[in-house]
């Protein structure tokens, strides 16, 4: 009894050391952001600071456009998710319940598309993108990201969950008369719910994420993406703005990891369901 | 059968003519079958997303290879001919080694570290105690934490008067300018990689060892195994196809490492960080070497490919199925 005390403590103390590197750095860039400029080099370091001032949050909007930067980045998350959803969800039901012809062979040329990493395609697609006079605007980055890359990821996760639906339900409603629209409507996407909210978490976090298409495509301040922002608080020497960045940063990581933690249980289990076990 | 049970053939009945005397001439079936209907809904289903895969990454593969078989002028935007000298390029290039062993050493790095400390988190988070959850919370957070505001933050504190180096200081360490030496800038690069993404396999492991079935450990006590024992010898091959999972997405994943290493040390010291991904960018949109660049980019595709080639082989070899 003792042992096994013992040994469970040992275990507590031993994950307690291991989530250091884990959780310091953002418990530290959350502190920091509150810090003067000249506190954040001080030496030996403290973690929060005796004169908390606002003074880099201020100056992360009025360096840059700041705010701008939040919609956008905003706005093209949601948009992706959405359009995402539509197409990963009716491309994965008519892979897993509907029968046509060419069926596999046109599942395969979808797999191809999640074998090809973004960074092969980019060189040719900002090509396209010019050709057609869609650089520095946010096309690229709905357009690419809603429709390859990660979708495709979403209709292999979506085909997987229809695959594993019972049939009976379709038959009645078969029998009830409702066309297959109506069946994925009605039927397959509300028995969906979990699939889809894993494929929503990936998504998001994917277009949120982006940092390499932003980079290619974008040159206008006020067109930028979040991550790429965070990038660009530098004065005019190169040097960088360490306080601003982190205030910013802390802007940009709060609201996600604030609906992590609420969202925690569906967030782990969608991720750990989306049929990425193999 | 049952009143209430459905005709499993009574579907296919509604498609195929009904037996008996041959169709009258003049009453024709109607051309809208269940079956015609289903395939023009299939077919209108998967548009969408063919069209996606189409347009944004088929059309762009072959276009990539068409410009590596091409040299770009960047003052008029052309491309001319010039068969395999982008491939000979390769061969010739005094940096390619570099990038490429950079490149190695990276995905090993991550795919080593990242699979080892998932799997170990994992097994330690797979019982009940107290606080449990919340160390599960603590340990995903980080896949949260955007890539460029995670390795900003990891780039300060990695810095000469940083934090990592202050803290090393008060147990009587001495610290180093960590990113601009060569084989502690590609540690930094690799540890913070993993921190920040470790807990996407810590949960598809932890998913996988709750699928073991709990009597296989219980005959494996009773006849006297020892801990060690059961993790090898059930524990693991039970796990196995996950593990495999795992570490091919891990090392693919791994490849198209970007914003790390541009954040983080811009691939320096030198060529020290510099893999594949990021020499593609500098060479197609720092260096306009679009030619040269889709060249690389291909090289990576192969790698990519061959890697996913290698996991459908294994999979028949070594991991273990329940059914």
């Amino acid at each position: 009894m003792r042992t096994e005390l013992l040994r469970r403590a040992a275990l507590v103390v031993a994950l307690a050391v291991l989530a250091i590197p884990f959780v310091i750095p953002t418990v530290w860039m959350i502190a920091s952001s509150f810090k003067p400029l000249s506190e954040i080099f001080q030496s030996p370091p403290t973690l929060f600071t005796g004169s908390p001032t606002l003074d880099a949050y201020v100056e992360a909007f009025t360096f840059q456009p700041f705010a701008q930067q939040y919609v956008n980045s905003v706005y093209i998350a949601v948009v992706v998710t959405l359009i995402t959803l539509v197409v990963s969800s009716l491309a994965g039901y008519a892979f897993a319940r509907v029968r046509f012809p060419g069926a596999n062979a046109l599942f395969l040329v979808v797999l191809v598309g999640l074998l090809v990493p973004s960074e092969v395609t980019i060189v040719p697609l900002f090509q396209m993108f010019k050709q057609a006079g869609l650089v520095n605007t946010h096309w690229p980055l709905i357009l690419v990201t809603a429709l390859a890359g990660p979708c495709v990821l979403a209709t292999f996760i979506m085909r997987q969950f229809f695959i594993a639906l019972p049939g009976e339900l379709e038959e009645a409603a078969r029998l009830d008369g409702l066309g297959r629209p109506a069946i994925w409507m009605r039927i397959a996407l509300p028995l969906a719910k979990p699939a889809l909210s894993a494929v929503a978490i990936l998504t998001f976090l994917a277009s949120w994420n982006l940092y390499l298409e932003p980079t290619v495509y974008l040159t206008s301040p006020e067109l930028f993406t979040l991550p790429q922002a965070l990038t660009r608080y530098t004065d005019a020497y190169g040097g960088e703005m360490w306080n601003t960045q982190l205030a910013a940063a802390t802007m940009t990581v709060v609201p996600m990891l604030v609906v992590f933690v609420i969202a925690q249980r569906q967030f782990v289990e969608g991720l750990a369901h989306s049929g990425l076990k193999g | 059968m049952t009143a209430t049970q459905v005709n499993p053939t009574t579907r296919e009945a509604a498609d195929t003519p009904p037996p008996g005397p041959p169709a009258v001439r003049g009453i024709r079936r109607p051309f809208w079958t269940t079956r015609r209907r289903d395939a023009l809904t299939g077919y209108l289903f998967v548009a969408p997303q063919l069209l996606g895969v189409g347009v944004f990454v088929l059309v762009p593969v072959v276009l990539a290879v068409w410009y590596s078989l091409n040299e770009w002028n960047i003052f008029r935007g052309e491309l001319t001919f010039v068969g395999g000298a982008n491939y000979a390029a390769l061969l010739n290039d005094p940096q390619l080694p570099s990038v490429l062993a950079a490149t190695a050493w990276f995905s090993i790095g991550v795919v080593v570290l990242n699979i080892s400390l998932g799997l170990a988190l994992a097994v330690m988070l797979n019982r009940r105690f107290r606080g449990v959850t919340v160390f599960r919370t603590l340990f995903f957070s980080p896949v949260v934490v955007s890539v460029v505001a995670w390795t900003l933050v990891w780039g300060f504190l990695l810095q000469d008067n940083g934090g990592i180096n202050a803290a090393l200081e008060t147990i009587g360490l001495d610290g180093t300018n960590w990113l601009l030496q060569g084989d502690t800038a590609m540690i930094s690069v690799i540890v913070t990689q993993v921190i920040r993404s470790v807990g996407v396999n810590m949960v598809l492991f932890l998913a996988a060892l709750q699928g073991v079935p709990g009597e296989l450990y219980e005959a494996a006590r009773i006849d006297g195994a020892r801990n060690s024992t059961i993790f090898l010898r059930i524990t693991l091959p039970l796990i196995s196809p996950t593990l495999l999972l795992t570490a091919i997405l891990t090392i693919v994943g791994a490849l198209q490492s970007f914003a790390q290493i541009a954040v983080l040390t811009e691939g320096g010291p030198g060529l020290a960080t510099t893999v594949l991904v990021y020499y593609v960018f500098q060479q197609a949109f720092e260096f306009n070497d679009i030619g040269y660049g889709s060249t690389l980019a291909l090289m990576l595709l192969t790698f990519v490919m061959l890697l996913t080639l290698l996991q459908w082989q294994l999979r028949r070899k070594w991991v273990f199925y329940e059914d």
